[in-house]
């Protein structure tokens, strides 16, 4: 951005990291992308018993101008591939894509000359949720999962070299398992 | 409209207050499916840990979206994986193509291939996501041994099918567990 790229690495800089990272997780807002069966899961997710509002995901985008992440839930068909791309330029920096249910993922069981077959043939995915749908507590841990990994993203391209050195790599825990009540 | 009707609509937002809340605490309280919910498979043992899987690729050919890979292998009596002439020497589950319908476990001739409740299966890489024979096999319950070894509960394949349950009780199968166990019962 300017600043963290003149200054040498050090504890300052990785708290802003922590600081900037933590802020872009905490209110990740959703672009609705909703294409098939997959999208009632997702709405549902949204609602009362599942509370998605409870990770800072307060309301759905029904622009993707204000979004961060990018539910992509349901089949791809060939035609609409040419408007997620559009949907995903759209969206400011940072952005991530979370692919939910089989289809979106890989194609599912529309293995035809219809339905783009994994929608990072378009888009790069963050995310793989398998699932046909995946249940609304599938889609929180997919989320989850992905603050996780939003943690852990390097800020400006000296950090990003330093944690491509180091081979980091996020470690995925199931989230049931990642937040259990301590005993 | 009358005069106190919006006292009467912060009425109602106000005796939510002492409603029962709907939310449920997933990350925090682990949530535990109905037993028969489709999560991801299992391929299951015999109560000695022999597999019961026969790599016949019926749950192969049941397969609606082409998620799963067998390959089956013969069984000698060096190398004993299940009972019978034949084993899954290779097993394949694509979860990214998986739509979980439950034909595979309806085609298993040999009740092998049962699904678990374990939903939490979302992974950043697509080859993480096509899970081997190694991660599909149940846990080895107290009571079992690690394939291969010969039969313990018979002389051939038919006592295990005929009189499987029969052999399990007179091996003795561990107290609190059953001969089709998954992982969350097995925690239980």
């Amino acid at each position: 951005m300017g600043l963290e790229e003149k200054l040498p690495s050090g504890v300052l800089l990785t708290t802003v990291e922590k600081l900037v990272n933590w802020s872009r997780k905490t209110s990740m807002w959703p672009a609705t992308f909703g294409l098939a069966c997959c999208a009632i899961e997702m709405m549902t997710s949204g609602g009362a018993r599942y509370d998605i509002a409870r990770f800072g995901m307060e309301r759905f985008s029904a622009t993707p101008r204000q979004a961060d992440l990018m539910i992509v839930a349901g089949r791809v068909s060939q035609k609409m591939a040419p408007v997620l791309r559009q949907i995903y330029d759209q969206m400011p920096e940072p952005r991530w894509v979370l692919a939910m249910g089989v289809c979106s993922s890989s194609g599912g069981m529309f293995n035809n000359y219809a339905i783009v077959q994994g929608v990072d043939h378009v888009v790069p995915v963050d995310m793989y949720l398998p699932g046909c749908p995946p249940r609304p507590e599938a889609l929180l841990d997919a989320i989850l999962k992905l603050h996780a990994k939003v943690m852990d993203e390097p800020l400006g391209p000296k950090r990003a070299a330093a944690l491509a050195e180091s081979g980091h790599r996020t470690e995925l825990i199931p989230s049931s398992v990642r937040y259990a009540k301590k005993k | 409209m009358g005069l106190f009707d919006p006292l009467k609509g912060f009425g109602v937002t106000f005796s939510t207050m002492f409603k029962k809340v709907a939310t449920e605490e997933y990350p925090e309280v682990p949530k535990i499916p109905a037993a028969r919910f489709h999560g991801r498979h299992q391929l299951n043992r015999h109560p000695d840990g022999l597999e019961k899987c026969v790599g016949c690729e019926l749950c192969a050919w049941a397969c609606p979206a082409d998620a799963i890979f067998v390959e089956g292998g013969d069984n000698t009596e060096e190398a004993r994986f299940s009972p019978g002439e034949r084993y899954g020497a290779d097993y394949q589950i694509n979860y990214l193509r998986c739509i979980g319908c439950g034909l595979c476990v309806e085609a298993c001739p040999t009740r092998s291939l049962t699904m678990i409740t374990d939903f939490e299966l979302a992974n950043d890489n697509r080859q993480d996501l096509i899970y081997t024979k190694e991660q599909l096999l149940a846990p080895l319950l107290p009571g079992m041994e690690q394939p291969p070894h010969p039969m313990r509960l018979g002389e051939d394949e038919q006592d295990y099918y005929v009189h499987g349950p029969e052999l399990a009780r007179r091996a003795g199968v561990p107290e609190g567990s059953t001969v089709e166990t998954g992982s969350e019962e097995a925690r239980r």
